[in-house]
């Protein structure tokens, strides 16, 4: 690596030391194939940092027990710190009330929560739901499902050949019919960072609720979801740090006091009987059956781990190593960087001519590298470029510009297989 | 060699580079289409039968170099055998695929398709190099309807 580049790395290390926080993560240690494992796959999922880790087990050795209900010891304390998490999430993405924050199994179910439930009762023959082309299928398909069972219309705002959302498109296909609103804040596959606080305001306009999925935006940009003005926000914990399985869906208590339960079980009700039963009151009349306590836990534990590096600190650190990615990679003969919006987030897509992203991806693999390729859950997304599939490397703050120059060294002699 | 090398062997990364019997069979008998939805292959394959013997055979398609290669090393041993001697050296390919990295390998009853024991080591690319006889086993089932 050249030295202008060392540079960087420097200045950034009075305030952030990369390799003192790659001690906080045991996998990192390790090696595949007997090569130092590179994880380049953050966007589908992040590695854990030994205090989540211990977070964890220490529940299960001090604390395990079901929450709310129980009058003994350990349930009140399990209860005590499965709240807590709600409380550190509010804190972390700056919501106004705790209940706001309704704990899910992920971004997926957080999205089909609204669907479902907000959009039953508010999407009426010809409506229209707003989407855009660069969507996860997880912010497709539940859309589909609604729009089918309501006679509501599904719209999709098209993309520009860089990855960009066509933004006078977005204002032909917003109107009065428009009722829901639901963007991708980063995107998975290209790496476009959204302007959602346009969109947000311009939907708002015509009276639509805006749902922004930020399962790529909440582990590298600070949320505040007040500031933002979004009626719901949805992300996964597992790609912050913390463990499968338990996700957020934000949403304005407005809103979410109106909308009818997604699910029906323990939890959720106030009192049941066969003639009538009473919805318990937010956040749990969303979180039906014994919730993922660990997770949530987990997840509060990933936050506040976050938060001590800084947000703030973590995004300047990644678009550094973006940068230079970028550079580095674009230099390659033969390789076509997917995805060239103007504000991007921590994740390169990219085609090589004459070479499948498979075999990148098993080539690299056998270098210590994990990147991850094929359509990435954006199926549109790659009929809009014309390809199959494309290979993708995602960072996260615990990636190194070294990381990247045997990225750029592997990828060189795979070409030359393939020559 | 080491496994990554077994896989990708010369031969193999040849017929990437250059595949055989590449195109469409205008006077095909039999058609089918072959589609890997994980990994975003497509693959055509178009034969000529006559009297049960395969006359000719071509393929078009996009897909990882295990893939294509597959499917151009198989067109290039199908010409002249009957659906029953396919049907049995495809069972014998797919054994081989699936079986167990220290089985022996039948050489002289898999000839030249022996190139791909090595993706043995690769179980997650064993459907790539089975797209192409997956799709040939449909075509042969097809008559070609248009
Ligand atoms: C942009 C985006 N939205 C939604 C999801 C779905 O997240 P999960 O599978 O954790 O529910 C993902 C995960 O890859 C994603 O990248």
């Amino acid at each position: 690596m050249d030295p202008k580049n060392l540079e960087i790395r420097v200045e950034k290390k009075k305030s952030f030391n990369v390799y003192k926080i790659r001690e906080d993560f045991p996998i990192l240690q390790r090696k595949v194939w007997d090569k130092p494992l590179i994880y380049f796959d953050n966007a589908a999922t992040t590695q854990k940092p030994k205090q989540v880790i211990k977070t964890i087990e220490s529940f299960y050795k001090n604390l395990n027990s079901n929450i709310h209900r129980g009058v003994h010891y350990l349930s009140q304390a399990s209860t005590t710190e499965y709240e807590c998490a709600r409380k550190i999430v509010k804190v972390f993405i700056n919501a106004k009330y705790e209940e706001e924050i309704i704990f899910t199994r992920g971004a997926t179910e957080a999205i089909n929560l609204v669907a479902h439930s907000y959009g039953s009762v508010n999407l009426r023959p010809g409506d229209e739901v707003l989407i855009t082309f660069m969507e996860h299928h997880s912010n497709i398909v539940p859309w589909q499902i609604i729009c089918e069972r309501t006679g509501a219309k599904l719209k999709v705002v098209p993309i520009d050949d860089n990855g960009e959302i066509i933004i006078d498109e977005f204002e032909k296909l917003l109107s009065d019919r428009t009722k829901i609103v639901s963007v991708v804040h980063v995107s998975n596959s290209l790496g476009t960072v959204n302007p959602i606080e346009y969109i947000i305001s311009r939907s708002h306009e015509v009276g639509a609720v805006v749902l922004i999925d930020g399962a790529q935006s909440i582990q590298h940009i600070p949320i505040d979801v007040q500031k933002l003005d979004c009626d719901f926000f949805a992300f996964s914990g597992h790609k912050i740090y913390a463990p499968t399985g338990i996700g957020v869906l934000y949403g304005k208590r407005s809103l979410l006091e109106a909308m009818p339960p997604y699910q029906g079980g323990g939890d959720m009700i106030l009192s049941v009987s066969f003639e009538k039963t009473i919805y318990n009151e937010l956040p749990h009349k969303f979180e039906a059956g014994t919730p993922n306590i660990e997770g949530a836990i987990g997840l509060g534990s990933a936050i506040r781990y976050v938060q001590n590096i800084g947000l703030d600190v973590i995004y300047k650190y990644e678009k550094q190593l973006l940068d230079y990615a970028t550079e580095q990679i674009s230099q390659i003969p033969d390789v076509e960087i997917i995805g060239k919006a103007r504000n991007k987030a921590s994740l390169i897509s990219f085609v090589v001519n004459n070479v499948h992203p498979h075999d990148i991806g098993t080539l690299l693999d056998r270098d210590g590298i994990a990147i991850r390729t094929g359509h990435h859950c954006t199926e549109p997304v790659m009929r809009r470029f014309g390809v199959p599939a494309t290979s993708r490397a995602s960072f996260a703050f615990y990636n190194t510009f070294e990381e990247i120059d045997v990225l750029v060294k592997s990828l060189k002699k795979i070409i030359e297989k393939f020559k | 060699m080491d496994e990554i090398d077994a896989l990708y062997e010369e031969v193999i990364l040849d017929h990437n580079k250059n595949p055989r019997n590449f195109g469409v069979l205008e006077e095909a008998t039999h058609k089918a289409v072959g589609h890997n939805p994980l990994c975003g292959d497509h693959i055509e394959i178009y034969l000529n039968v006559q009297n049960g013997v395969v006359k000719d055979v071509k393929f078009k398609g996009v897909g990882c170099a295990i893939s294509k290669a597959s499917a151009s090393i198989m067109t290039t041993v199908l010409k002249g055998k009957t659906l029953a001697e396919i049907q049995s050296l495809f069972d014998e390919f797919h054994r081989t695929l699936t079986s167990k990295v220290d089985e022996p390998v039948n050489t002289e009853k898999l000839g030249k398709l022996a190139v791909f024991a090595g993706v043995r080591n690769f179980p997650v690319r064993v459907k790539c190099a089975t797209l192409a006889w997956h799709t040939l086993i449909d075509a042969l089932g097809n008559k070609k309807s248009d």
